[in-house]
């Protein structure tokens, strides 16, 4: 076992929302691009979920299709998404009808887009904004009320309710997602989804940016899935993190295992790519080659071309998540690497390798 | 306020430039203009009326260029832009006055109403795309290719010609002394449905792909994803994020086409006989009737120009962000 | 990202990146959209037309004939006139007068707005100014009544005059959408390295922004010949220009002249009309087919309406279709 500390409430196994086997397209016609591919992830009550990988992986794919805001020309093909209610119920997003989505959104899950400057209506003020998400699940509040409850959530992210009238081309773009977070907090919803909140922010406006969202979420105690490719500051603020490529999730295990202790080639060249915040130093090196083409998949592991560690059931087997091949790991964590599943080799009819000390760090 | 002033500034110099056009394009003809003028009125006009011609076309071989201009900006201002030779000695200014709210009444309200249902359809076709409302693409385009004044004809052939529904040409019964009564307003009315229709009818297209190709490029902005996101109505995404914001473009376009679409316009009022500015302007190109022409143009031009600024008073009532300071 | 950066080998893939747009494979695909093709198609009809017109044309279309205000017939298929002339032989004659007016006014004004939206976008300050306001000045001045004013004046308005005319007055729409892009152009990243290189400005133009207005300076051009199409006609329909020369407008204004309404002729006006709806639809699906290869956001949708219809999912912003089609669920 590690020795990875669990904080009480964290990491127990009470999902708040589930996604299952979630697939993607892109493109209606005969030769879609199969963007995500029988995805599948848990959320935990209270957690912070790190999603992390290069552009293009899915990692958002993921966010909007299981919230449904995937644009044209997206496709979702298969899965579920299941929410899990404080009252106990449980829904499936996927096969909700309009009205029922239209109820469920930002009360039970609220996302803060990528581009904060463009997530805000221009013609109207930033009050009005915050107000009609209020308004749209409350009708009972009055407009004067619901801008009150706006001035509240404005203060709470640090900006003077004042600004309540501002239009957001007066505002920074620091302040632009504050606004946005504000927004996102207006329902007090259970899950916020962040996609790159701080991608577009210097980086003083990052820090106080996250801290404050950790801060919230201590306080508020909603679950967050935190959207990034910046593994480093994913290591900081996520309990667990899930590390994606090419449209599948490749790991999912603490903060603290994918850090120290990564099973998978490619979470191990993602940490290798950057140095490390504390502790001794370690090489550096960036992972050869690109990622392949969505379109043109190669059979077998879509990592094995740029994998140091690849054999001949690579080209062959497509690897699943599984439990690591390394004893005494939490058992919770998973990998899809066939370095770490025998089994799945030995069916194939290939020799298993065994696991390389590299990807078996204690 | 500054977007205020550089429009202010625009319009002016726009006008400036209308009048100068004006004054420059019969100077700028080959021959002698006044001599044709003589010479087509079959001894109507005298010489006196002759040299008062001169003076007032500019055409005083006297005077220099520059004084020239500054009597024609004289006679402007002081509202005067000359007289017919046509039905001489009508001042045109009188002539104008006549036909114009004709014209604004048939040509505004036909083209505000165009553009109100165009821009309402286009709002529906660009956000369901992908259902039958995009069938109306193709007829709307081959509406919007047909030169307005032949839908007039057809028009005319089917409504009025062949099932006698409508009057063919005019404004009002004949018959009729205009006054504010109910029964004259209803024969206005009626005189004016059909030019009205067929002007909508071939006008609407444009706006309808205008406001088509807005909503789709505006329904892949991040606010109008974050309006679902937030679960509010499908009517408040619509109308509060993606309409709100396609149609500030499609008033920019509206302001920059009125131009366009009066010329296209007035031609109408040609095949309808309608006792506007246009059928004016016809009638005196028909005749040769130069000073009238000018004064046509002129008072077309600025008339478009005041709707212009009324377009641009709308799109800074609706954006906020020009209303900034600095 | 240290992993996206490694991608990079140099820096010399973004100046080859960028000026990618113009490559001959995008080229191809303009050829392969529906409408483009469909347009471009009734334009070359059109275009023999308006070569062998003369030729195929039965009768002489000024020439009179008993067979006064004939129905179609097997002799005359368009039916004659009141002075029983042959419509269809005036159709034909008059497609080269509509065709040659439109392509000289179209090129003219093409040129003349490339120069001053050009000029404008790449030299900015002052002159931009002062040539965008020029342009504003000509879209918001009403054209059809200047072009009358114009041509009304003129002793005798020609074919080529007007076309002049027209491209004079016309070219300002084109030079307003020209500035705005050339603009943005100026602002790449292989612009300012064309530039930071110490290349000729008339280079940096030619070889580095003309390239990528193509799309933009061809849509200007087909919109121009369209307006110029329909302003011609229209002259010829009042009567403005010399109602001898034969083309569509003056078929029209003879029509109207005569009364063919009133006497029920609706083969009078009814062919030339068709023909000039016909050629506008054709010159419109060509800028459509331009503005979807330039802005694919418009092209994706149209593109998958059918087939998505037939499997029963609506494309919708904020409510991503979901079909259950994907293979079995993992174990």
């Amino acid at each position: 076992m590690s020795a990875v500390p669990v904080a009480p409430g964290r990491l127990t196994a009470d999902p708040v929302l589930e996604i299952r086997n979630l697939s993607v397209d892109y493109g209606y016609d005969e030769n879609p691009v199969h963007v995500l591919r029988q995805a599948s992830l848990t959320l935990n009550r209270g957690e912070v979920l790190g999603l992390a990988g290069e552009s293009g992986c899915g990692k958002s794919t993921l966010a909007y299709a299981a919230t449904r805001l995937l644009p044209p020309p997206g496709l979702i093909t298969g899965g579920q998404v299941l929410f899990h209610g404080r009252d106990g119920s449980t829904a499936d997003i996927l096969s909700m009808s309009d009205a029922e989505l239209r109820a469920s959104r930002w009360q039970d899950l609220a996302i803060v887009f990528q581009g904060a400057m463009n997530s805000l209506n221009p013609v109207f003020r930033v009050g009005r904004q915050i107000a009609d998400a209020i308004r749209a699940h409350r009708p009972s509040v009055s407009q004067k009320e619901a801008l009150e409850r706006a001035a509240d959530l404005l203060d709470m992210v640090g900006i003077s309710p004042d600004r309540l009238r501002a239009y957001p081309h007066q505002l920074s773009g620091g302040m632009r997602q504050r606004v946005m977070i504000a927004m996102a907090l207006a329902l007090d919803p259970q899950v916020l989804i962040m996609d790159e909140p701080t991608t577009a922010l210097d980086v003083v406006m990052q820090r106080q940016i996250v801290e404050q969202i950790a801060e919230l979420r201590d306080r508020l105690g909603f679950s967050v899935i935190f959207i990034t490719h910046d593994v480093s500051l994913l290591i900081e603020i996520a309990d667990r993190i899930a590390i994606m490529y090419a449209g599948e999730i490749v790991e999912d295990a603490t903060a603290q295992d994918v850090y120290r202790r990564p099973r998978h080639p490619y979470s191990n060249g993602l940490l290798h790519s950057f140095p490390p915040l504390r502790g001794p130093r370690r090489e550096l090196g960036g992972i050869p080659g690109s990622p392949p083409d969505l379109a043109r998949l190669p059979s077998g592991c879509p990592f094995r071309a740029r994998c140091p560690f690849v054999f001949d059931a690579c080209a062959h087997v497509q690897p699943e998540l599984v439990a690591p091949d390394v004893p005494g790991d939490d058992p919770r964590r998973s990998v899809a690497c066939l370095r770490h599943d025998p089994d799945r080799v030995a069916a194939a009819g290939f020799t298993p390798v065994p696991v390389p000390p590299e990807l078996a760090l204690r | 306020m500054r977007f205020f002033v550089r429009r202010g500034i625009f319009y002016v110099v726009t006008a400036w430039a209308a009048v100068t056009i004006n004054f420059i394009i019969p100077r700028l003809m080959p021959g002698d203009p006044v001599k044709a003028i003589m010479a087509k009125s079959q001894g109507r006009l005298d010489s006196s009326a002759e040299a008062a011609i001169r003076t007032l076309f500019g055409l005083d071989e006297q005077k220099s260029i520059w004084q020239q201009y500054l009597d024609y900006w004289n006679l402007l201002l002081h509202g005067n832009l000359g007289v017919s030779f046509t039905y001489y000695p009508t001042p045109v200014a009188e002539m104008i006055r006549q036909t114009l709210p004709w014209t604004v009444g048939l040509v505004g309200v036909a083209t505000v109403i165009a553009f109100v249902v165009g821009t309402l359809l286009g709002t529906g076709i660009g956000w369901r795309r992908g259902t039958w409302a995009d069938s109306l693409l193709p007829i709307s385009t081959f509406f919007s290719a047909v030169p307005y004044f032949w839908l007039g004809l057809v028009v005319i052939a089917i409504f009025s010609v062949n099932l006698g529904w409508f009057p063919s040409s005019g404004a009002y019964d004949r018959s009729m002394v205009p006054a504010f009564t109910p029964e004259f307003i209803g024969s206005v009315l009626y005189y004016g449905t059909l030019p009205a229709l067929t002007i909508v009818v071939s006008s609407i297209a444009g706006w309808i792909l205008g406001m088509r190709n807005m909503m789709v490029t505006v329904s892949s902005e991040d606010y109008v994803t974050v309006a679902q996101a937030k679960g509010l109505s499908e009517r408040a995404v619509v109308f509060g994020y993606a309409a709100r914001n396609a149609i500030l473009p499609q008033i920019s376009s509206f302001a920059l086409s009125l131009g366009f679409i009066v010329g296209g316009t007035l031609i109408m009022e040609m095949v309808f006989s309608y006792p506007g500015i246009g059928f004016l302007l016809y009638n005196a190109t028909t005749n040769h009737d130069y000073t009238l022409m000018q004064g046509c143009f002129l008072v077309i031009t600025l008339s478009v120009l005041v709707a212009n600024i009324v377009a641009d008073f709308v799109y800074a009532a609706l954006d906020p962000r020009t209303r900034q300071e600095g | 990202m240290a992993v996206e950066t490694s991608v990079l080998t140099d820096t010399e893939d973004v100046a080859t990146d960028a000026t990618a747009p113009v490559a001959g494979k995008r080229k191809l695909l303009f050829l392969r959209n529906g409408k483009a093709i469909t347009g471009l198609a009734i334009l070359g009809f059109f275009a023999v037309l308006a070569v062998v017109g003369e030729w195929i044309a039965p009768y002489d279309p000024s020439a009179v004939s008993p067979d006064i205000l004939q129905p179609p017939s097997g002799a005359h298929w368009f039916g004659t006139t009141h002075l029983g002339q042959d419509i269809l032989s005036q159709v034909l004659v008059g497609t080269r007068g509509v065709l040659v007016v439109g392509l000289v006014a179209g090129v003219l004004a093409t040129v003349i707005g490339v120069l001053i939206g050009v000029t404008a976008g790449f030299v900015g300050g002052a002159g931009d100014e002062t040539l965008s306001a020029l342009s504003n000045i000509f879209l918001v001045i009403p054209q059809l009544p200047l072009i009358i004013l114009i041509a009304g004046q003129l002793p005798s308005a020609g074919g080529l005059t007007v076309a002049a005319v027209i491209a004079v007055t016309g070219w300002a729409w084109g030079a307003r959408v020209l500035r705005a892009q050339t603009l943005s152009l100026r602002k790449r990243d292989f612009v300012e390295a064309a530039r930071a290189n110490g290349e000729r400005t008339w280079r940096i133009v030619l070889a580095e922004i003309l390239p990528n207005l193509t799309a933009i300076i061809a849509a200007g051009f087909v919109g121009t010949v369209t307006f110029a199409v329909l302003s011609q006609i229209t002259l010829a329909f009042i009567g403005v220009t010399s109602v001898s020369e034969w083309n569509w407008g003056t078929i029209l204004f003879w029509a109207q002249g005569n009364l063919a309404l009133q006497r029920g002729a609706w083969w009078w006006f009814v062919p030339a009309g068709l023909c000039i709806a016909l050629l506008g639809m054709a010159l419109t699906l060509i800028n459509f087919g331009i503005d979807e290869f330039v802005n694919p956001r418009l092209r994706s949708t149209g593109l998958h309406a059918r087939t998505l219809r037939k499997r029963g999912i609506r494309p919708r912003i904020g409510f991503t279709p979901v079909v259950h089609e994907a293979k079995e669920d993992r174990s």
